[in-house]
């Protein structure tokens, strides 16, 4: 078994050296640094074949305290590095056995990531979740049964009237969501649609009725972040979450 | 601050109404399912990283139903709320009592009880079921 192998972050133009502090620390809090090749250049980190080599990488991929932590850590050293220089980020734990076998994947791809870092340069990708407001009890007023009917059938017809306005109440906010979500996709070059989140993981109480990632290039953020404001009508609660490293939009094939 | 240390880079500006957050599953949703995917040098079987995206999905897709699977990391990740880092501990105080009682009573039942260890209620609960 090899004594280290190499875990990759992202790759970005020969320019990125300069984005990587002295001391980062990324995956299993292995020290950060660079493989530049020609015009690329890919971020790395040596890493432990006990925790990245094949069994134990799939292992350690199923232990979910593990994938947390990675996720964080591997999340960490991509967004900031973001912060000043464009990079492709790489699916979690892509792992690689030689520094060599890095610089074959970079120069046998250039053109691709070339591409892909082309495709993300200037852009940053924006989360939106919009949940179903929380409309407070209105009276029934209008759909109170008026005196002809027994007391159980107007429990009854009252109960039918609030499962109503509660079907329709959630019909508004996803229409609203829609009307939201083209909305915003008119603006950014590209969407992704995620499915909804439970709200114990949202921490919302409320239904989450959309959540997507948007593409927006730099010029057209404020206009974007308009678009999000006016997008919160009554029925609608809006929560934004960016920028983002284009994770959701950083391909090596032509979208 | 994130698990390896870094502090998150704070150019996050919003609207004030306009509510903003790092969490889990928002990284996990990107980290697993996007991003370049390249086979690296140490294959990970796919179609075990296919089950775990299932798990991630379901997880963030039903909290019950993760539950059911076993998986609760998200009650011992300090970075999500305190309301559910308080619900974990509750659990766990919970589970502890419960161990406790169903020792107590395995105990009482058993009048000879010589292998009942009230003292470990955690690890008691697979071998009731061989009583």
């Amino acid at each position: 078994m090899l004594d280290e192998l190499v875990y990759l972050y992202a790759v970005g133009n020969a320019a990125v050296g300069a984005a990587v502090p002295t001391g980062l620390r990324g995956v299993a809090g292995a020290p950060v640094r660079v493989i530049p090749v020609d015009r690329l250049a890919a971020i790395v980190s040596s890493v432990d074949p006990h925790e990245f080599g094949d069994e134990s990488l799939q292992r350690n991929l199923n232990d979910l305290t593990w994938l947390a932590v990675t996720a964080r850590a591997h999340h960490a050293v991509i967004d900031l590095v973001w912060g000043s220089q464009p990079i492709a980020p790489l699916r979690l734990a892509t792992v690689y056995r030689t520094d060599e076998n890095v610089r074959t994947l970079l120069q046998a791809n250039s053109d691709a990531f070339t591409s892909a870092l082309d495709r993300i340069r200037g852009r940053q990708e924006w989360g939106v979740k919009a949940f179903a407001a929380a409309v407070p009890g209105q009276g029934s007023g209008d759909e109170e049964p008026d005196g002809a009917v027994g007391p159980g059938a107007a429990y009854l017809l009252r109960k039918r009237a609030a499962r109503d306005r509660v079907l329709r109440e959630r019909s508004k906010a996803d229409d609203a969501a829609e009307g939201l979500h083209r909305s915003l996709s008119g603006i950014a070059e590209a969407s992704r649609r995620y499915p909804p989140q439970d709200p114990r993981i949202s921490g919302r109480r409320a239904d989450m009725v959309l959540n997507a990632a948007y593409l927006v290039p730099d010029s057209d953020l404020a206009v974007f972040r308009k678009a999000v404001e006016r997008g919160q009508p009554a029925d609608l609660e809006v929560e934004l979450t960016g920028p983002w490293v284009p994770y959701s939009f950083a391909t090596l094939e032509e979208p | 601050v994130t698990a390896g240390g870094l502090p998150l880079p704070s150019r996050n500006r919003q609207p004030e109404h306009l509510q903003q957050s790092t969490n889990l599953a928002d990284i996990l949703e990107r980290v697993l399912d996007k991003g370049i995917v390249i086979a690296g040098d140490i294959r990970v079987n796919l179609l075990d990283i296919e089950l775990l995206t299932i798990k991630i999905r379901l997880l963030v897709a039903s909290v019950d139903k993760a539950r059911e699977m076993g998986i609760d990391w998200w009650e011992h990740d300090p970075s999500l709320s305190t309301g559910q880092r308080d619900l974990a501990e509750e659990n766990k105080r919970l589970r502890e009592r419960i161990g406790a009682l169903e020792a107590s009573r395995h105990a009482d039942r058993d009048d000879d009880g010589a292998d009942v260890s009230p003292k470990a209620p955690g690890r008691e609960r697979s071998r009731q079921r061989d009583a």
